[in-house]
């Protein structure tokens, strides 16, 4: 037998046990793009306007890469579970479900795309060195 | 029926007449932001992946990125992402019971519209500068 109240057994978890989960995963990726927000700015305003080999070069460097695909991965992972705030407020049923699973791939596509482009830069000028 | 107050009874929230606070349209702006963010990441994500496809494909993004329409995609989503970020800070000093008193949600609401409107303009600055 446990000796814990209902309250106590029940409290943080939400019906299911697991309905906060989404509301603690966008607290933390939010207290990591806070971070990441200024820095990912700097790196993207220094790479506009480069030639494509210049891109590829600065984008082969640790930091720049490291900032960029920490922010796209993260980021995404935070709008997936934004934009499923959004769809659980604003549809039902079949929509709904077509709404959050349209998110979750559009999401990992965009994740995919970047890690990928991302990867290349950094083989290429592994090949320069 | 003489002593009725005419003509300076509270009015009832009607739905189409209805002036939203400023608190309700700068939490909206919030959600707003947040989800038009993904023009600004799709650009960026497509110029990346242009950029180790070919000439051709990294001619084009680019275009498209140094373009007028470039230009104001990146610089409303680099302004959506400070307001965001501000709201997200505001959001969570609401999770912690702060700040939900109306005169302070009133005051946070102007610093949201300011501090974002200030840090894009300072963030431009920078990326013409330097």
């Amino acid at each position: 037998m446990r000796y814990i109240t209902p309250l106590k057994a029940a409290e943080g978890l939400g019906a299911s046990h697991t309905g906060t989960q989404d509301h603690w995963f966008l607290t933390v990726s939010a207290a990591a793009l806070v971070l990441l927000t200024p820095v990912f700015m700097l790196v993207v305003a220094h790479a506009i306007g480069l030639p494509r080999a210049g891109v590829m070069a600065y984008f082969g460097q640790p930091f720049p890469a490291i900032v960029t695909g920490l922010f796209i991965i993260v980021g995404m992972l935070h709008f997936i579970r934004g934009t499923r705030v959004m769809i659980d407020d604003y549809l039902q049923g079949t929509a709904r479900k077509v709404g959050i699973i349209a998110s979750v791939i559009f999401s990992y596509a965009v994740i995919a795309a970047a890690v990928y482009a991302l990867v290349r830069m950094g083989l290429a000028t592994l090949v320069l060195v | 029926m003489a002593d009725v107050n005419r003509g300076n009874r509270p009015l009832s929230p009607h739905l189409q007449v209805y002036r939203l606070p400023l608190a309700a349209i700068t939490s909206i702006l919030t959600r707003i932001t947040g989800h038009a963010l993904v023009a600004g990441i799709l650009l960026l994500v497509w110029w990346l992946v242009a950029a180790v496809t070919s000439d051709r494909a990294f001619a084009c993004a680019d275009w498209v990125m140094r373009s007028w329409i470039g230009f104001i995609i990146m610089t409303g989503s680099m302004w959506a992402l400070w307001y965001h970020l501000l709201a997200g800070v505001r959001h969570m000093f609401y999770d912690a019971g702060m700040g939900l008193e109306i005169e302070t949600a009133q005051k946070s609401s102007w610093a949201l519209v300011y501090g974002s409107v200030a840090l894009a303009v300072l963030t431009l600055i920078l990326f013409f500068v330097f």
